[in-house]
């Protein structure tokens, strides 16, 4: 019943960043900030029983590592990118929130060039 | 992780903006600004700890 856990503290946190961001708007960013946090390791907890299922399924399925590696690096590279482009984006910059997703999808392009690249090699000996 | 810090934190934004309203009534401007100073680092202090443990755990988590 963690979920329920999660909704009261996301209600108390926005009652209290409405009671406290009346007066100063960065006192409200900071509970913000400390909210997602936690609510951001409440999921890690569940994350890690999903990541460890899925890593056994690749292994039954003789899915080389260094893939799924990458297929679980990219996936936190989406969720740290999404969770800070949202805090920066709900603080009202804008700007600063779309180059932090900018980032993100060029730092997952760069990370998964190795599967890019084994693709190509793949598609060049199938033709040759 | 407890929801501890969030009360934390808005108890000391509740306190620097009283604190603040106070002090520039009294015609302290610069004293408002130091009080606003010190709560923002203090929790800037709470929550540095915070993100550099949500980012040990992304670590091992995504095996980066």
């Amino acid at each position: 019943m963690e979920i329920v856990q999660i909704m009261s503290i996301g209600i108390i946190a926005t009652i209290l960043s409405l009671t406290v961001g009346k007066q100063n708007s960065t006192w409200s960013f900071y509970i913000r900030l400390a909210t997602s946090l936690i609510i951001m390791f409440f999921i890690i907890s569940q994350l890690a029983g999903v990541l460890s299922i899925a890593s056994h399924l690749g292994e039954r399925a003789s899915i080389n590592t260094p893939y799924l590696n990458i297929i679980f690096k990219i996936i936190g590279i989406s969720y740290v990118s999404e969770f800070g482009g949202q805090l920066c984006s709900d603080a009202g910059e804008s700007a600063i929130a779309s180059k932090i997703e900018f980032a993100g999808k060029v730092m997952i392009l760069a990370t998964s060039a190795p599967v890019i690249l084994a693709l190509m090699d793949l598609i060049t000996n199938m033709l040759t | 992780m407890d929801a501890m810090i969030i009360f934390k934190i808005a108890g000391i934004g509740l306190m620097v903006s009283i604190l603040n309203i106070v002090l520039k009534k009294c015609g302290r401007d610069e004293e408002a600004f130091f009080v606003s100073l010190a709560g923002t680092i203090i929790v800037f202090l709470w929550l540095a700890q915070y993100i550099s443990q949500f980012f040990d755990v992304i670590k091992t988590l995504f095996m980066f």
